[in-house]
Protein backbone atom coordinates (compact mmCIF):
# COMPACT_ATOMS: atom_id res chain seq x y z
CA UNK A 1 0.00 0.00 0.00
CA UNK A 2 1.46 3.05 -1.04
CA UNK A 3 1.30 6.06 1.48
CA UNK A 4 -1.15 7.93 -0.93
CA UNK A 5 -3.46 4.97 -0.51
CA UNK A 6 -2.97 4.60 3.63
CA UNK A 7 -3.70 8.30 3.58
CA UNK A 8 -7.10 7.88 1.41
CA UNK A 9 -8.05 4.95 3.69
CA UNK A 10 -7.45 6.89 6.94
CA UNK A 11 -9.57 10.09 5.72
CA UNK A 12 -12.63 7.99 4.26
CA UNK A 13 -11.91 6.00 8.08
CA UNK A 14 -12.32 9.27 9.03
CA UNK A 15 -15.47 10.50 6.99
CA UNK A 16 -17.37 7.40 8.17
CA UNK A 17 -16.20 6.81 11.40
CA UNK A 18 -16.79 10.36 13.28
CA UNK A 19 -20.52 10.25 11.85
CA UNK A 20 -21.21 6.51 13.18
CA UNK A 21 -19.24 7.68 16.78
CA UNK A 22 -21.88 10.68 16.88
CA UNK A 23 -24.89 8.29 15.69
CA UNK A 24 -23.62 5.73 18.93
CA UNK A 25 -23.27 9.20 21.37
CA UNK A 26 -26.59 10.92 19.97
CA UNK A 27 -25.35 13.59 18.05
CA UNK A 28 -27.10 14.18 15.29
CA UNK A 29 -25.49 18.11 14.52
CA UNK A 30 -21.83 16.29 13.81
CA UNK A 31 -23.59 14.02 11.38
CA UNK A 32 -25.26 17.23 9.66
CA UNK A 33 -21.52 18.76 9.55
CA UNK A 34 -19.95 15.38 8.01
CA UNK A 35 -22.85 15.47 5.72
CA UNK A 36 -22.13 19.25 4.90
CA UNK A 37 -18.81 17.77 4.02
CA UNK A 38 -19.22 15.02 2.14
CA UNK A 39 -21.63 16.80 -0.05
CA UNK A 40 -19.13 19.86 -0.73
CA UNK A 41 -15.88 17.12 -1.23
CA UNK A 42 -18.52 15.65 -4.04
CA UNK A 43 -19.02 19.11 -5.54
CA UNK A 44 -15.02 19.49 -5.72
CA UNK A 45 -14.14 16.16 -6.88
CA UNK A 46 -16.95 17.52 -9.73
CA UNK A 47 -15.27 20.69 -10.26
CA UNK A 48 -11.44 18.58 -10.22
CA UNK A 49 -11.95 16.71 -13.11
CA UNK A 50 -12.34 20.07 -15.37
CA UNK A 51 -9.63 21.98 -13.29
CA UNK A 52 -6.78 18.92 -11.99
CA UNK A 53 -7.28 16.58 -14.73
CA UNK A 54 -8.36 19.06 -17.72
CA UNK A 55 -6.35 22.17 -16.48
CA UNK A 56 -9.78 24.05 -16.75
CA UNK A 57 -10.25 26.82 -14.38
CA UNK A 58 -13.84 27.00 -14.11
CA UNK A 59 -15.17 30.20 -11.46
CA UNK A 60 -18.14 29.37 -12.27
CA UNK A 61 -18.85 25.87 -11.30
CA UNK A 62 -21.35 27.28 -9.00
CA UNK A 63 -23.84 26.87 -12.07
CA UNK A 64 -24.26 23.29 -11.97
CA UNK A 65 -24.27 23.07 -7.85
CA UNK A 66 -27.21 25.63 -8.29
CA UNK A 67 -28.90 24.05 -11.10
CA UNK A 68 -28.82 20.56 -8.83
CA UNK A 69 -30.20 22.83 -5.73
CA UNK A 70 -33.00 24.48 -7.93
CA UNK A 71 -34.21 21.48 -9.64
CA UNK A 72 -34.49 19.49 -6.18
CA UNK A 73 -36.10 23.12 -5.19
CA UNK A 74 -38.44 23.46 -7.57
CA UNK A 75 -39.47 19.73 -8.27
CA UNK A 76 -40.34 19.35 -4.42
CA UNK A 77 -41.72 23.21 -3.99
CA UNK A 78 -44.53 21.86 -7.12
CA UNK A 79 -45.11 18.05 -4.82
CA UNK A 80 -45.35 20.04 -1.60
CA UNK A 81 -48.25 22.87 -3.32
CA UNK A 82 -49.89 20.06 -5.48
CA UNK A 83 -49.42 22.06 -8.27
CA UNK A 84 -48.14 21.19 -11.69
CA UNK A 85 -44.67 21.60 -12.50
CA UNK A 86 -46.24 22.37 -16.46
CA UNK A 87 -49.77 21.92 -17.25
CA UNK A 88 -49.52 22.49 -21.54
CA UNK A 89 -48.91 20.49 -23.90
CA UNK A 90 -48.57 17.87 -20.97
CA UNK A 91 -48.46 17.63 -17.51
CA UNK A 92 -45.49 17.21 -15.43
CA UNK A 93 -45.65 17.20 -11.74
CA UNK A 94 -43.28 17.98 -8.88
CA UNK A 95 -41.46 14.97 -6.92
CA UNK A 96 -40.27 14.36 -3.75
CA UNK A 97 -38.63 11.18 -4.93
CA UNK A 98 -34.64 11.74 -4.11
CA UNK A 99 -34.22 9.55 -7.14
CA UNK A 100 -35.59 11.19 -9.98
CA UNK A 101 -34.51 14.81 -8.68
CA UNK A 102 -31.30 13.61 -8.66
CA UNK A 103 -31.17 12.68 -12.57
CA UNK A 104 -33.40 15.93 -13.55
CA UNK A 105 -30.54 17.72 -11.24
CA UNK A 106 -27.90 15.59 -13.59
CA UNK A 107 -29.12 16.15 -16.79
CA UNK A 108 -30.10 19.76 -16.48
CA UNK A 109 -26.51 20.40 -15.39
CA UNK A 110 -25.12 18.12 -18.36
CA UNK A 111 -27.05 20.37 -20.80
CA UNK A 112 -25.90 23.34 -19.43
CA UNK A 113 -22.34 22.74 -19.17
CA UNK A 114 -22.15 21.57 -22.98
CA UNK A 115 -23.81 24.92 -23.77
CA UNK A 116 -21.38 26.70 -21.83
CA UNK A 117 -18.38 24.85 -22.70
CA UNK A 118 -19.40 25.53 -26.52
CA UNK A 119 -18.99 29.25 -25.59
CA UNK A 120 -16.25 29.64 -22.76
CA UNK A 121 -13.61 26.79 -24.33
CA UNK A 122 -13.10 28.91 -27.01
CA UNK A 123 -10.99 31.12 -25.00
CA UNK A 124 -8.51 30.12 -22.54
CA UNK A 125 -6.56 31.53 -19.18
CA UNK A 126 -8.06 34.42 -17.98
CA UNK A 127 -10.48 35.14 -20.25
CA UNK A 128 -12.21 31.60 -19.64
CA UNK A 129 -12.28 32.58 -15.71
CA UNK A 130 -14.15 35.21 -16.53
CA UNK A 131 -16.21 34.00 -18.98
CA UNK A 132 -17.08 31.71 -16.18
CA UNK A 133 -17.47 33.76 -13.46
CA UNK A 134 -20.07 35.26 -16.24
CA UNK A 135 -22.32 32.78 -16.30
CA UNK A 136 -21.96 32.05 -12.47
CA UNK A 137 -22.95 35.67 -12.06
CA UNK A 138 -25.83 35.44 -14.96
CA UNK A 139 -27.71 32.34 -13.18
CA UNK A 140 -26.97 34.45 -9.78
CA UNK A 141 -29.09 37.54 -11.11
CA UNK A 142 -31.60 35.49 -12.61
CA UNK A 143 -32.93 33.49 -9.63
CA UNK A 144 -32.47 36.87 -7.46
CA UNK A 145 -35.16 38.27 -9.76
CA UNK A 146 -37.64 34.92 -9.94
CA UNK A 147 -40.22 35.66 -7.85
CA UNK A 148 -42.21 32.22 -9.10
CA UNK A 149 -39.34 30.80 -7.04
CA UNK A 150 -39.01 33.00 -3.97
CA UNK A 151 -36.62 35.33 -6.01
CA UNK A 152 -33.80 36.80 -3.61
CA UNK A 153 -35.27 34.80 -0.49
CA UNK A 154 -35.56 31.63 -1.86
CA UNK A 155 -37.37 28.34 -1.61
CA UNK A 156 -37.78 26.30 1.51
CA UNK A 157 -39.21 22.78 1.30
CA UNK A 158 -40.80 21.59 4.21
CA UNK A 159 -39.95 17.31 4.48
CA UNK A 160 -36.67 15.59 3.31
CA UNK A 161 -37.33 14.32 -0.02
CA UNK A 162 -38.03 10.28 -0.09
CA UNK A 163 -35.71 7.76 -0.68
CA UNK A 164 -36.88 3.95 -1.21
CA UNK A 165 -36.56 1.56 1.38
CA UNK A 166 -34.65 4.40 3.74
CA UNK A 167 -35.69 7.42 6.28
CA UNK A 168 -33.84 10.23 4.92
CA UNK A 169 -35.16 12.37 8.28
CA UNK A 170 -32.81 10.14 9.90
CA UNK A 171 -29.81 12.08 9.72
CA UNK A 172 -27.33 8.68 9.60
CA UNK A 173 -29.19 7.64 6.41
CA UNK A 174 -28.93 11.02 4.90
CA UNK A 175 -25.47 10.88 5.76
CA UNK A 176 -25.37 6.84 4.24
CA UNK A 177 -26.83 7.98 0.98
CA UNK A 178 -24.32 10.98 0.44
CA UNK A 179 -21.13 9.06 1.42
CA UNK A 180 -22.75 5.90 -0.77
CA UNK A 181 -22.71 8.89 -3.85
CA UNK A 182 -19.48 10.43 -3.20
CA UNK A 183 -17.43 6.69 -3.23
CA UNK A 184 -19.03 5.90 -6.36
CA UNK A 185 -17.79 9.04 -8.15
CA UNK A 186 -14.38 8.71 -6.67
CA UNK A 187 -14.26 5.25 -8.02
CA UNK A 188 -15.28 6.86 -11.32
CA UNK A 189 -12.85 9.38 -11.45
CA UNK A 190 -9.91 6.87 -10.35
CA UNK A 191 -11.14 5.32 -13.55
CA UNK A 192 -11.25 8.36 -15.71
CA UNK A 193 -7.58 9.09 -14.58
CA UNK A 194 -6.43 5.63 -15.85
CA UNK A 195 -8.65 5.67 -19.07
CA UNK A 196 -7.29 7.03 -22.38
CA UNK A 197 -9.30 9.80 -22.23
CA UNK A 198 -8.45 11.00 -18.61
CA UNK A 199 -4.71 10.63 -20.37
CA UNK A 200 -5.30 12.15 -23.27
CA UNK A 201 -7.21 14.96 -21.37
CA UNK A 202 -4.03 15.11 -19.04
CA UNK A 203 -2.05 15.48 -22.59
CA UNK A 204 -4.22 18.18 -23.83
CA UNK A 205 -3.80 19.96 -20.57
CA UNK A 206 0.07 19.68 -20.97
CA UNK A 207 0.91 20.02 -24.59
CA UNK A 208 -2.75 21.35 -26.50
CA UNK A 209 -0.66 21.01 -29.88
CA UNK A 210 1.44 17.92 -29.52
CA UNK A 211 -2.31 15.92 -28.92
CA UNK A 212 -3.86 17.42 -32.15
CA UNK A 213 -1.10 15.66 -34.36
CA UNK A 214 -1.90 12.80 -32.67
CA UNK A 215 -5.54 13.11 -33.72
CA UNK A 216 -7.30 13.81 -30.33
CA UNK A 217 -8.85 17.07 -30.46
CA UNK A 218 -8.66 19.28 -27.67
CA UNK A 219 -12.00 20.93 -27.21
CA UNK A 220 -13.69 17.74 -27.63
CA UNK A 221 -11.91 16.38 -24.76
CA UNK A 222 -12.09 19.63 -22.40
CA UNK A 223 -16.13 19.65 -23.21
CA UNK A 224 -16.62 16.49 -22.47
CA UNK A 225 -14.78 17.00 -19.56
CA UNK A 226 -16.77 20.17 -18.24
CA UNK A 227 -19.99 18.29 -18.68
CA UNK A 228 -19.05 14.94 -16.56
CA UNK A 229 -17.46 17.66 -14.31
CA UNK A 230 -20.74 20.05 -13.90
CA UNK A 231 -22.99 16.83 -14.23
CA UNK A 232 -21.45 15.95 -10.23
CA UNK A 233 -21.65 18.91 -9.19
CA UNK A 234 -25.47 19.35 -10.38
CA UNK A 235 -25.81 15.91 -8.30
CA UNK A 236 -24.08 17.56 -5.06
CA UNK A 237 -26.31 20.54 -5.29
CA UNK A 238 -29.02 18.59 -5.13
CA UNK A 239 -27.90 16.93 -2.32
CA UNK A 240 -27.03 19.82 -0.69
CA UNK A 241 -30.72 21.28 -0.74
CA UNK A 242 -32.16 18.26 0.49
CA UNK A 243 -29.85 18.40 3.56
CA UNK A 244 -30.49 21.81 4.44
CA UNK A 245 -34.44 21.52 2.81
CA UNK A 246 -33.91 25.12 1.41
CA UNK A 247 -32.32 26.80 -2.07
CA UNK A 248 -31.64 30.06 -2.48
CA UNK A 249 -29.71 32.11 -5.16
CA UNK A 250 -26.42 31.91 -2.92
CA UNK A 251 -26.01 28.53 -4.36
CA UNK A 252 -25.43 30.92 -7.61
CA UNK A 253 -23.09 32.80 -6.53
CA UNK A 254 -19.20 33.35 -7.52
CA UNK A 255 -18.08 33.34 -3.41
CA UNK A 256 -19.60 29.14 -4.04
CA UNK A 257 -17.31 28.89 -6.99
CA UNK A 258 -14.51 29.67 -4.87
CA UNK A 259 -14.88 27.79 -2.52
CA UNK A 260 -15.25 25.17 -4.47
CA UNK A 261 -11.37 25.92 -5.87
CA UNK A 262 -10.20 26.63 -2.83
CA UNK A 263 -10.97 22.70 -1.55
CA UNK A 264 -9.07 21.73 -4.21
CA UNK A 265 -6.72 23.98 -3.34
CA UNK A 266 -6.42 22.98 -0.20
CA UNK A 267 -6.44 19.29 -0.68
CA UNK A 268 -4.36 18.80 -3.34
CA UNK A 269 -4.87 19.78 -6.75
CA UNK A 270 -4.18 16.97 -9.15
CA UNK A 271 -4.98 13.85 -6.58
CA UNK A 272 -8.47 12.15 -6.50
CA UNK A 273 -8.59 12.29 -2.85
CA UNK A 274 -7.53 15.89 -2.49
CA UNK A 275 -10.99 17.76 -2.73
CA UNK A 276 -12.26 15.49 -0.13
CA UNK A 277 -9.47 16.57 2.64
CA UNK A 278 -9.76 19.71 1.37
CA UNK A 279 -13.61 20.20 1.85
CA UNK A 280 -13.36 17.98 5.30
CA UNK A 281 -11.15 20.65 6.66
CA UNK A 282 -12.79 23.41 5.54
CA UNK A 283 -16.17 22.26 7.07
CA UNK A 284 -14.25 21.89 10.26
CA UNK A 285 -12.80 25.09 10.04
CA UNK A 286 -16.10 26.54 9.71
CA UNK A 287 -17.19 24.53 12.41
CA UNK A 288 -14.61 25.40 14.96
CA UNK A 289 -13.20 28.27 14.04
CA UNK A 290 -16.72 29.63 13.12
CA UNK A 291 -17.56 29.44 16.78
CA UNK A 292 -14.76 31.04 18.01
CA UNK A 293 -14.68 34.39 15.59
CA UNK A 294 -17.05 35.92 13.25
CA UNK A 295 -14.08 36.64 10.84
CA UNK A 296 -13.32 32.81 10.32
CA UNK A 297 -12.89 32.88 6.43
CA UNK A 298 -9.86 35.45 6.89
CA UNK A 299 -8.00 32.78 8.78
CA UNK A 300 -9.10 29.88 5.81
CA UNK A 301 -7.70 32.93 3.66
CA UNK A 302 -4.89 33.07 5.50
CA UNK A 303 -4.34 29.05 5.36
CA UNK A 304 -4.91 29.28 2.01
CA UNK A 305 -2.42 31.81 1.49
CA UNK A 306 0.34 29.47 3.47
CA UNK A 307 -0.86 26.39 1.50
CA UNK A 308 -0.16 28.30 -1.49
CA UNK A 309 3.17 29.89 -1.38
CA UNK A 310 4.68 26.71 0.90
CA UNK A 311 3.22 23.70 -0.09
CA UNK A 312 1.59 23.67 -4.02
CA UNK A 313 0.28 20.03 -3.07
CA UNK A 314 -2.39 20.90 -0.55
CA UNK A 315 -2.76 18.62 2.37
CA UNK A 316 -1.55 15.60 0.71
CA UNK A 317 1.40 17.87 -0.58
CA UNK A 318 2.37 18.40 3.22
CA UNK A 319 1.67 14.75 4.45
CA UNK A 320 2.96 13.19 1.54
CA UNK A 321 6.39 15.49 1.22
CA UNK A 322 6.36 15.91 -2.41
CA UNK A 323 4.24 17.81 -4.69
CA UNK A 324 2.40 16.17 -7.80
CA UNK A 325 1.98 17.98 -11.10
CA UNK B 1 -3.04 7.21 -57.27
CA UNK B 2 -1.05 7.96 -54.99
CA UNK B 3 -2.05 8.15 -51.31
CA UNK B 4 -0.63 11.89 -50.42
CA UNK B 5 -0.47 14.45 -52.90
CA UNK B 6 0.44 18.26 -52.87
CA UNK B 7 0.27 20.52 -55.62
CA UNK B 8 1.72 24.22 -55.88
CA UNK B 9 1.20 24.44 -52.48
CA UNK B 10 1.79 28.06 -50.75
CA UNK B 11 2.51 28.82 -47.35
CA UNK B 12 3.36 31.68 -45.35
CA UNK B 13 3.64 32.61 -41.32
CA UNK B 14 1.88 35.67 -41.65
CA UNK B 15 4.06 38.06 -43.48
CA UNK B 16 6.56 35.72 -43.98
CA UNK B 17 6.38 33.46 -46.84
CA UNK B 18 7.70 30.00 -46.62
CA UNK B 19 6.41 28.26 -49.45
CA UNK B 20 6.46 29.07 -52.77
CA UNK B 21 5.00 25.87 -54.95
CA UNK B 22 5.84 22.61 -53.43
CA UNK B 23 4.52 19.90 -55.60
CA UNK B 24 4.91 16.15 -53.43
CA UNK B 25 3.56 13.01 -53.60
CA UNK B 26 3.97 9.69 -51.59
CA UNK B 27 2.44 6.45 -53.16
CA UNK B 28 0.43 3.53 -51.25
CA UNK B 29 3.76 1.36 -49.24
CA UNK B 30 6.60 4.27 -50.74
CA UNK B 31 9.33 5.06 -48.65
CA UNK B 32 10.19 9.22 -49.80
CA UNK B 33 12.79 11.32 -48.92
CA UNK B 34 11.85 15.67 -48.69
CA UNK B 35 15.47 16.66 -49.11
CA UNK B 36 17.13 20.15 -49.08
CA UNK B 37 19.39 22.17 -47.34
CA UNK B 38 17.84 23.96 -44.05
CA UNK B 39 15.56 26.78 -44.28
CA UNK B 40 14.23 25.07 -47.37
CA UNK B 41 10.56 24.48 -46.43
CA UNK B 42 11.01 21.08 -45.58
CA UNK B 43 9.40 21.25 -41.91
CA UNK B 44 7.17 23.98 -43.19
CA UNK B 45 5.38 21.18 -45.52
CA UNK B 46 5.35 18.69 -42.79
CA UNK B 47 3.44 21.57 -40.86
CA UNK B 48 1.18 22.33 -44.04
CA UNK B 49 0.11 18.53 -44.72
CA UNK B 50 -0.93 18.77 -40.58
CA UNK B 51 -2.47 21.86 -40.81
CA UNK B 52 -0.44 23.58 -38.77
CA UNK B 53 0.43 26.45 -40.54
CA UNK B 54 -2.00 28.33 -43.02
CA UNK B 55 -1.59 27.17 -46.67
CA UNK B 56 -2.64 27.50 -50.29
CA UNK B 57 -2.87 25.10 -53.40
CA UNK B 58 -4.16 21.29 -53.54
CA UNK B 59 -3.52 18.60 -50.38
CA UNK B 60 -4.99 15.45 -51.13
CA UNK B 61 -5.15 13.00 -48.66
CA UNK B 62 -6.62 9.23 -49.27
CA UNK B 63 -8.70 10.65 -52.31
CA UNK B 64 -10.14 13.73 -50.05
CA UNK B 65 -8.99 17.61 -49.88
CA UNK B 66 -7.52 18.18 -46.21
CA UNK B 67 -6.88 21.74 -47.09
CA UNK B 68 -9.76 22.76 -44.63
CA UNK B 69 -9.44 20.49 -42.00
CA UNK B 70 -8.24 20.65 -38.56
CA UNK B 71 -4.78 19.31 -37.30
CA UNK B 72 -6.02 16.19 -35.23
CA UNK B 73 -8.86 15.53 -37.93
CA UNK B 74 -6.17 15.44 -40.66
CA UNK B 75 -4.51 12.99 -37.47
CA UNK B 76 -7.46 11.00 -38.02
CA UNK B 77 -7.39 10.63 -41.41
CA UNK B 78 -4.41 8.51 -40.88
CA UNK B 79 -1.17 11.06 -40.79
CA UNK B 80 0.82 10.33 -38.19
CA UNK B 81 3.51 13.03 -37.34
CA UNK B 82 6.46 12.33 -35.39
CA UNK B 83 7.55 16.18 -35.19
CA UNK B 84 10.97 17.83 -35.56
CA UNK B 85 10.72 18.99 -31.56
CA UNK B 86 10.00 15.46 -29.51
CA UNK B 87 8.03 16.10 -27.07
CA UNK B 88 6.38 12.94 -25.15
CA UNK B 89 3.61 13.71 -22.65
CA UNK B 90 6.27 14.22 -19.66
CA UNK B 91 3.95 13.46 -16.92
CA UNK B 92 2.64 10.41 -18.29
CA UNK B 93 4.44 7.45 -18.03
CA UNK B 94 5.66 5.58 -21.82
CA UNK B 95 2.80 3.01 -21.41
CA UNK B 96 0.15 5.94 -20.40
CA UNK B 97 1.14 7.98 -23.58
CA UNK B 98 0.98 5.28 -26.22
CA UNK B 99 -2.77 4.24 -24.56
CA UNK B 100 -3.90 7.64 -24.38
CA UNK B 101 -3.77 7.79 -28.16
CA UNK B 102 -4.19 4.22 -29.25
CA UNK B 103 -6.75 3.36 -32.13
CA UNK B 104 -7.82 0.21 -33.53
CA UNK B 105 -5.84 -1.22 -35.90
CA UNK B 106 -2.93 -3.50 -36.20
CA UNK B 107 -0.46 -1.48 -33.92
CA UNK B 108 -1.01 -2.08 -30.45
CA UNK B 109 1.03 -1.83 -27.24
CA UNK B 110 2.60 -5.53 -27.89
CA UNK B 111 3.63 -4.09 -31.06
CA UNK B 112 5.02 -1.27 -30.51
CA UNK B 113 7.70 -2.54 -27.58
CA UNK B 114 8.22 -5.30 -29.69
CA UNK B 115 9.51 -2.84 -32.39
CA UNK B 116 11.05 -0.80 -29.52
CA UNK B 117 12.30 -3.60 -26.88
CA UNK B 118 13.70 -0.21 -24.52
CA UNK B 119 10.19 1.20 -24.01
CA UNK B 120 9.15 -2.22 -22.71
CA UNK B 121 11.85 -1.94 -20.10
CA UNK B 122 10.76 1.59 -19.43
CA UNK B 123 6.62 1.39 -19.67
CA UNK B 124 6.16 2.28 -15.95
CA UNK B 125 8.37 5.54 -16.00
CA UNK B 126 7.57 8.63 -16.42
CA UNK B 127 8.08 9.95 -20.27
CA UNK B 128 9.92 13.05 -18.83
CA UNK B 129 12.58 10.83 -17.11
CA UNK B 130 13.84 9.43 -20.48
CA UNK B 131 16.95 9.76 -22.68
CA UNK B 132 16.36 11.35 -25.71
CA UNK B 133 17.21 8.46 -27.92
CA UNK B 134 13.93 6.85 -26.12
CA UNK B 135 11.85 9.76 -25.70
CA UNK B 136 12.01 9.58 -29.40
CA UNK B 137 11.16 6.12 -29.69
CA UNK B 138 8.97 6.74 -27.61
CA UNK B 139 7.60 9.58 -30.14
CA UNK B 140 7.43 7.08 -33.33
CA UNK B 141 5.72 4.60 -31.23
CA UNK B 142 3.37 7.19 -30.23
CA UNK B 143 2.34 7.80 -33.76
CA UNK B 144 2.67 4.30 -34.87
CA UNK B 145 -0.58 3.22 -32.29
CA UNK B 146 -2.29 5.56 -33.68
CA UNK B 147 -2.40 3.28 -36.77
CA UNK B 148 -1.50 5.97 -39.32
CA UNK B 149 -1.34 5.47 -43.41
CA UNK B 150 1.16 7.43 -43.79
CA UNK B 151 3.95 8.39 -41.21
CA UNK B 152 6.18 11.83 -41.34
CA UNK B 153 9.58 11.56 -39.58
CA UNK B 154 10.59 14.91 -39.07
CA UNK B 155 14.38 14.79 -38.36
CA UNK B 156 13.78 11.32 -36.58
CA UNK B 157 17.54 11.01 -35.70
CA UNK B 158 18.47 14.52 -35.34
CA UNK B 159 20.73 14.87 -32.28
CA UNK B 160 21.12 11.46 -31.22
CA UNK B 161 24.07 9.32 -30.22
CA UNK B 162 25.43 7.38 -33.41
CA UNK B 163 24.13 3.93 -31.71
CA UNK B 164 20.38 4.90 -31.09
CA UNK B 165 20.46 6.73 -35.04
CA UNK B 166 21.24 3.43 -35.97
CA UNK B 167 18.88 1.58 -33.37
CA UNK B 168 15.99 4.24 -35.11
CA UNK B 169 17.11 3.39 -38.79
CA UNK B 170 17.08 -0.53 -38.25
CA UNK B 171 13.20 0.07 -36.93
CA UNK B 172 12.47 2.30 -39.37
CA UNK B 173 13.61 -0.44 -41.68
CA UNK B 174 11.81 -3.12 -40.66
CA UNK B 175 8.48 -1.25 -40.12
CA UNK B 176 9.29 -0.42 -44.38
CA UNK B 177 9.84 -4.27 -44.85
CA UNK B 178 7.37 -5.58 -42.61
CA UNK B 179 4.75 -3.67 -42.72
CA UNK B 180 4.35 -1.78 -45.87
CA UNK B 181 3.88 1.50 -44.69
CA UNK B 182 4.12 4.95 -46.57
CA UNK B 183 6.58 6.85 -45.25
CA UNK B 184 8.05 10.53 -45.91
CA UNK B 185 11.15 11.18 -44.01
CA UNK B 186 13.00 14.38 -43.34
CA UNK B 187 16.26 13.84 -42.56
CA UNK B 188 20.31 14.91 -43.32
CA UNK B 189 21.92 11.72 -43.77
CA UNK B 190 21.60 10.92 -47.09
CA UNK B 191 23.51 7.70 -46.61
CA UNK B 192 20.69 6.15 -44.47
CA UNK B 193 18.24 7.77 -46.83
CA UNK B 194 19.71 6.61 -49.90
CA UNK B 195 19.38 2.80 -48.06
CA UNK B 196 15.59 3.30 -47.08
CA UNK B 197 13.78 5.43 -49.39
CA UNK B 198 12.40 4.68 -52.72
CA UNK B 199 11.90 8.28 -54.19
CA UNK B 200 13.23 11.99 -53.18
CA UNK B 201 11.84 15.15 -53.47
CA UNK B 202 14.07 17.81 -53.06
CA UNK B 203 13.16 21.38 -51.90
CA UNK B 204 15.06 24.97 -52.67
CA UNK B 205 14.12 27.92 -51.60
CA UNK B 206 10.45 26.86 -50.91
CA UNK B 207 9.81 25.09 -54.15
CA UNK B 208 10.06 21.63 -55.06
CA UNK B 209 13.20 21.26 -57.80
CA UNK B 210 13.91 17.84 -58.07
CA UNK B 211 11.71 14.58 -57.63
CA UNK B 212 12.53 11.02 -58.86
CA UNK B 213 13.85 7.73 -57.56
CA UNK B 214 16.69 8.63 -54.94
CA UNK B 215 19.13 6.62 -56.75
CA UNK B 216 18.98 8.82 -59.91
CA UNK B 217 20.18 11.58 -57.68
CA UNK B 218 23.60 11.90 -58.99
CA UNK B 219 26.30 13.91 -56.99
CA UNK B 220 25.73 17.25 -59.10
CA UNK B 221 21.97 17.48 -57.72
CA UNK B 222 22.98 16.69 -54.90
CA UNK B 223 25.70 18.90 -54.52
CA UNK B 224 23.91 22.10 -56.35
CA UNK B 225 20.67 21.79 -53.62
CA UNK B 226 22.04 19.59 -50.66
CA UNK B 227 25.53 21.35 -50.69
CA UNK B 228 26.89 17.45 -49.82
Amino acid sequence: MTRETLLNTLLMALLIGVPLWAWVADEPFTITLATRAVIFALAAVGLNIALGLGGLVSLGHAVYFGIGGYAMGILAYHAQTYTPLMAWPFVIEGTKFMPVIWLVAMVVSAVVAFVIGLLSLRTSGVYFIMITLAFGQMFYFFTISWPRYGGEDGLSIYVRNGFPGLNTLDPIQFFAICLALLCAVLWLNARIVKSPFGLALGAARQVPQRVETVGLDPFRLKLVALVISGTICGLAGALFADLNRFVSPTMFSWQMSGELIVFIILGGLGRVFGPVAGATLFVLLEHLLGGVSDYFLFYVGLLLLLVVLFTPGGIYGILLGRSKS
Amino acid sequence: MSLLSLSQVTADYGASQALFGVDLTVGEGEVVALMGRNGMGKSTTVRAICRMVTSQGTMRFAGQDISGLSSHAVARLGVGLVPETRRAFRDLTVRENLLAVARPGHWDFAKVVALFPRLQERSAQRAGSLSGGEQQMLVIGRALITNPRLLILDEATEGLSPLIRQEIWTSIAQLKHETGLSILVIDKSLKELRQICDRATVLERGRSVWDGPISDLDSETSRRFLGV
